[in-house]
This record gives structure tokens, C-alpha cells and sequence, in this order.
């Protein structure tokens, strides 16, 4: 279980050969604030063509660097450069104009033009062509967002999905070098969201640019990413594939990011090495679980994380099960989260949340003060570094 | 009623409300965007004719049209006749005193104008010029509407400025208020009456074109 955690590398990875034309790098200082206080945004990396998902918490400086990468806000000092070519470089004194730039941007409030109608938005950035190609182009793209016939309608005439639609619709038609999403889909239900992004990645297959997608929600990267940027107060603290950084996060705001319900803090009691498994006990006197071997000894302290969606529960004793940690507890409350039973239970002084479905709660018939089983699979408890 | 008077007052508010959107454009560009320190200087001197007592502005007016001052020279050079007690010299004055009326409803309609939209603009590639041209301009509309309504009815009614700088010239400087100030000194009230009226029903028509405009401004983001 090897997990890539570079703070910041210090110089970027190598690139290859093919990929230079579209590649952007960016290594920028700035500094930010927002209502936590002032931060340094420094981070330095490489983009290639292919979905680069940036993910941190709201304030990690997500907006403050693409803003930055976009030339609508200048960064202390750095670099940044797409295709090879300097955009911003504080050495040689270089700051291409926003305007000029050639990247595409899509904010998280999409900034429609509301007295245009969807065609005219989408042709906006296509000044420089013939009226005639204009016309081309922006029904091309608005046929490939299945969106064509909005093309007559204003943006507070259509809905929310559609204006998602127009946005990136008036970014992609200029033929952006990079392009820039700051949550496009924060917005959207679950099925507009995976369709929209299905026409991004056919979009992206024969445009092969960069594409920087900041996102605060842990299941986007999954479904999005081919790289991930972890961002936490400014600075980069992970990096690489999501499975590697989501699934076994060793630093705690990941772990809440990516949605780990259950975090204890927890105390090595035994080392099973032939079993490759160690006994943890959760806070003071409480329960112990079984988790996956690491480098510990006895008696030294780290967190264990447990998602809600991998715990299950029993109301009868369960026998012959492979999960290696099952613990006896009371129901304490149920609380329904749209078509998820968001379920704690008490086991003998330790708060477990537990995700079911609607259905598992009424076969079950759960409710407070029910005595029920916590079951957990020894490679469900992941541990991180305090 | 006194219809050499009335035209000759709307002749002079059209064409200042006219000049006004071109002048007031862009100083309420440069109002609106400007990131100069002492800025709130330059809003103070646009707003001063509104609390500026009219016949202090049209006396600094009359000053400055006169044959001793430098642009009432350069303009008797040119023409061989005095700006003050003229047509013209009444346009000038009248520009300065409306000034106001139509630099705050358009800065005030340029600064609504969501700053996501100008840094969309930015990132399609359009220049700041373009941007205003295309994205602010066609937004701040009702504005734009505001601002030239309103410099046509302050012109409209105008007096004391009018009085200083033009005087009271039947066919070329006499006004609509100034002819109802004469009738009244002559103490013809009904026939002072009849133009007061004429000038309020104007006045009102005019301020309610402009409220009916501002009733249902674009909607520019946040979505609802």
C-alpha cells in the first residue's frame, strides 16, 4: 500500500514527448485570503491533456489559482505556461494579458450574458470570425451539447443544467489552449452531471488540451479523474492517481473531503505480522478494531478512518462472516439524507455513523434504542497519520 | 403660451442630453473603473452642480465665456462674437449644470453590472473597450435612458443658469421658466399659468417613462 504524498515537488515530473504541445505548467506564489485568514497559495505542477481534478476544501485557494492560470489575477511571483509558452513569468517580466491568453474558464456562476441568447453567447468568442463562420461554429458546438434547440432562448429561460451547457458550449467553441472549470457541476443532479461530463470527455478526445476541474466533492474525482491535485491551504499536499489519494488518505482534511464519516483517534495494542493485521483501540477504553498492518508499534497513536457507506449493520449476532470486526451497539438515532439513512450507533462509548438504505431501515425495522451489530471489514478501517 | 419660447427650450435640452451621452459615457467609464486614489475628487466636482446654487455656476459660466478669459478669446478669434448672451453659450452652460443628471444613473448602471460577466468577457477574448462595448453598455440600457431623460428635464426647467449666462433674449436665450418669470412680473397669470402647466405635464411624462424603465432592469446573475 504505497502511497505518493509530494509536498510540492520541487521540480516538475518529466513529460513526454508527444504530450508538450498541450501541456500546462504552473508554478505560482500568491497570496489570498478568505475568512479563515491569509494563506500562501504555492504550488507548482504539470498538467497534460486529460482531466486534472483539483480538489481541496473551500479556502484551500482553488478559485485564486485558476484565476491566476487565467490572467484574471496577477500571482506574487512564478510561472505559468501553456503549449511552451510563457503567459505569465515574473523573471522576464513577462504578463500576457487575460484577453490574450486563449484559455478557457468556466465559473462556478457560469456568467451567462444575460441579454444574449444562447447562440449569441456561444458565438461571443468568436469575434474574430466571419458571421457566416460565427454561425457554423457555435451550431456545431450547441448540436454536440444537445442544446440546439435553446439556441433562440435567453439564459433565464432555460434551466440550470442547460445554462451548464451553454457555459462550457462558449468556452470550448474558441478552441481554448487549456480550459478551466471552477465546479461547473456543483449545481447539478446526479444524472445531468454524468452526461454533461460524458460530452466534456468527447469533447476533450479530439481537442486533446488540458483540462483543470476544481471540485470539493470527493465523488466528481472518482468519476472525473485522471490526475488529482490535492490542495489544502494553498499548498499542494497530495498528488497523483484518485485511487491513491482517495482511498487511502493519510492526512485528515482528505480524509473528511472524501468523505470519511468515521475518524477515531486510536492506540497500536497488538501486531498480528503474520496476519498482516494489527489490533487498534478507538479512544480512551473504547472498542478495538482490527486494521490493516503499517509501521507502528505498540502503544503508538494514529486516526482511523471508516466510511459510512462500508460499515453494515445486523440485528442478530452475525456468524460466519469474513469481517473480522464486528461490534455490539444501540441505535441512537436515524436520520434520512435524500435516499440515504444516515444511522448512529453507540458501541459501548464510541460513535459510529453508518450509511444504509431506505430499504435496509425498513426490512430492519430500525429505530433509536434497537440493539444492532457494527460490522466492518478489517481493509474498510483505513489509518492516516495524526 | 409662448411657442417661440417652448421650442427654443426643447431645441436646448435635446441637443444637451444629446451631448451629455457622449461626454457623460466616458467620465462615468472612468468613474466606474478607475482605481485612482483621489478619485472621490473628480465625483465630488461632477456632483457639485446639484448643490451649487444655479446662478453661482452661471456666473463662473458667464466668467468663463467672457472676452477675458482664454476660451472666450479663442472662441471670438474664431466666430467674431461673444460666447455669453448666445445660443451657444447657453449649451455650455447648460452641459455643466445637467452634467450630474446623467454621470450617476450611468456609472450607477455600469457598476451593476456583475464583474463575472466582465471576467467571462476577458477569458473569451474580448478587450476591455470590447467588453464595455458589447457587454456593459447594452446592460446598462435603462441607465443610459435614466441619464438622458433626466439632463432633458433638469435642462428643461432650467433658470438661474440661464438667466446669468443667457439673459433674456426673445428667440435665442429666452426660456420657457423665464418667460414664465416675466409673466408673472407682468402680471399676466393665466397666460403664466397655461406654460407652468405645459412644463409639469412634460416633467411628469418624461419622470415616468424613466420609472417605468427602472421598474424591470435585466436580471443579470445570481440565478434565481
Amino acid at each position: 500500500m504505497e502511497v505518493k504524498i509530494i509536498p510540492a515537488p520541487p521540480t516538475a515530473p518529466p513529460i513526454s514527448a508527444q504530450a508538450i504541445s498541450s501541456e500546462l505548467e504552473v508554478r505560482i506564489r500568491k497570496r489570498f485570503s478568505n475568512p479563515q485568514g491569509s494563506f500562501n497559495l504555492n504550488v507548482h505542477f504539470r498538467a497534460l491533456a486529460g482531466f486534472t481534478i483539483v480538489f481541496g476544501a473551500s479556502g484551500a485557494g482553488k478559485t485564486t489559482l485558476l484565476d491566476c492560470i487565467a490572467g484574471l489575477t496577477d500571482p506574487d511571483d512564478g510561472r505559468v505556461a501553456v503549449g511552451g509558452e510563457d503567459l505569465y513569468d515574473s523573471e522576464k517580466k513577462q504578463n500576457v494579458t487575460a484577453w490574450k491568453r486563449r484559455i478557457g474558464y468556466v465559473h462556478q456562476d457560469l456568467a451567462l450574458f444575460p441579454h444574449l441568447t444562447a447562440e449569441e453567447n456561444v458565438a461571443y468568442g468568436l469575434h474574430t470570425l466571419s458571421a457566416a463562420e460565427r454561425q457554423t461554429r457555435s451550431r456545431e458546438m450547441l448540436g454536440l451539447f444537445r442544446i440546439g434547440h435553446l439556441r433562440d432562448r435567453r439564459p433565464a429561460q432555460i434551466s440550470g443544467g442547460e445554462r451548464q451547457r451553454v457555459a462550457l458550449a462558449r468556452a470550448l467553441v474558441t478552441e481554448p489552449r487549456a480550459l478551466l472549470l471552477d465546479e461547473p457541476l456543483a449545481a447539478l443532479d446526479r444524472p445531468t452531471k454524468s452526461s454533461l461530463v460524458g460530452d466534456l470527455r468527447r469533447w476533450n478526445q479530439s481537442h486533446r488540451v488540458p483540462i483543470l476541474f476544481v471540485t470539493h466533492n470527493g465523488e466528481e474525482v472518482f468519476a472525473l479523474g485522471d490526475e488529482v491535485i490535492m490542495l489544502d491551504g494553498g499548498r499542494i499536499v497530495a498528488q497523483g492517481q484518485p485511487h491513491e489519494v482517495m482511498r487511502v488518505p493519510r492526512l485528515e482534511t482528505i480524509a473528511r473531503l472524501s468523505g470519511f464519516e468515521n475518524i477515531f483517534n486510536a492506540t497500536v495494542v497488538a501486531l498480528h505480522e503474520d496476519r498482516g493485521t494489527m489490533t487498534c483501540q478507538l479512544g480512551k477504553g473504547g472498542v478495538e478494531l482490527e486494521t490493516p498492518l503499517v509501521r507502528a508499534d505498540v502503544g503508538s497513536r494514529l486516526r482511523v478512518g471508516v466510511r459510512a457507506g462500508d460499515l453494515l449493520l445486523a440485528t442478530e449476532s452475525p456468524r460466519g462472516l469474513s469481517a473480522r470486526n464486528v461490534l455490539p451497539g444501540t441505535i441512537l438515532r436515524l436520520e434520512q439524507r435524500d435516499v440515504i439513512i444516515s444511522t448512529t450507533v453507540d458501541c459501548s462509548g464510541t460513535e459510529f455513523e453508518v450509511h444504509l438504505t431506505l430499504a435496509a431501515r425498513d426490512s430492519l425495522q430500525l429505530e433509536p434504542g434497537k440493539s444492532v451489530w457494527v460490522v466492518a471489514k478489517t481493509h474498510s478501517c483505513h489509518l492516516m497519520g495524526m | 403660451m409662448n411657442w417661440e419660447a417652448f421650442w427654443l427650450t426643447v431645441r436646448l435640452a435635446a441637443i444637451v442630453s444629446t451631448l451629455l451621452i457622449a461626454i457623460g459615457i466616458p467620465i462615468a467609464y472612468w468613474l466606474t473603473y478607475s482605481r485612482w486614489r483621489c478619485k472621490f475628487l473628480v465625483e465630488a466636482a461632477v456632483a457639485l452642480p446639484i448643490v451649487l446654487p444655479p446662478t453661482v455656476l452661471g456666473f463662473y459660466v458667464l466668467v468663463a465665456l467672457g472676452s477675458r478669459s482664454p476660451l472666450g478669446r479663442w472662441w471670438e478669434s474664431l466666430t467674431g462674437h461673444t460666447l455669453a448672451f448666445t445660443f451657444e453659450g447657453l449649451v455650455i452652460g447648460s452641459l455643466l449644470y445637467s452634467l450630474p443628471f446623467a454621470v450617476q444613473p450611468f456609472v450607477t448602471s455600469f457598476g451593476a453590472v456583475d464583474s463575472s460577466l466582465l471576467r467571462a468577457s476577458a477569458s473569451l477574448g474580448h478587450s476591455p473597450a470590447q467588453t464595455f462595448r458589447r457587454i456593459v453598455l447594452p446592460l446598462s440600457k435603462a441607465g443610459l435612458v435614466t441619464g438622458f431623460a433626466l439632463s432633458f428635464a433638469h435642462t428643461l426647467g432650467e433658470f438661474g443658469v440661464v438667466l446669468m449666462v443667457g439673459g433674456n433674449i426673445p428667440g435665442v436665450t429666452r426660456t420657457i421658466s423665464i418667460d414664465i418669470y416675466d409673466q408673472v412680473q407682468t402680471a399676466n397669470y393665466s397666460s403664466a399659468n397655461e406654460t407652468a402647466l405645459v412644463l409639469l405635464i412634460i416633467s411628469f411624462v418624461v419622470l415616468s417613462t424613466v420609472y417605468s424603465l427602472n421598474r424591470r432592469p435585466w436580471v443579470a446573475g445570481p440565478w434565481r
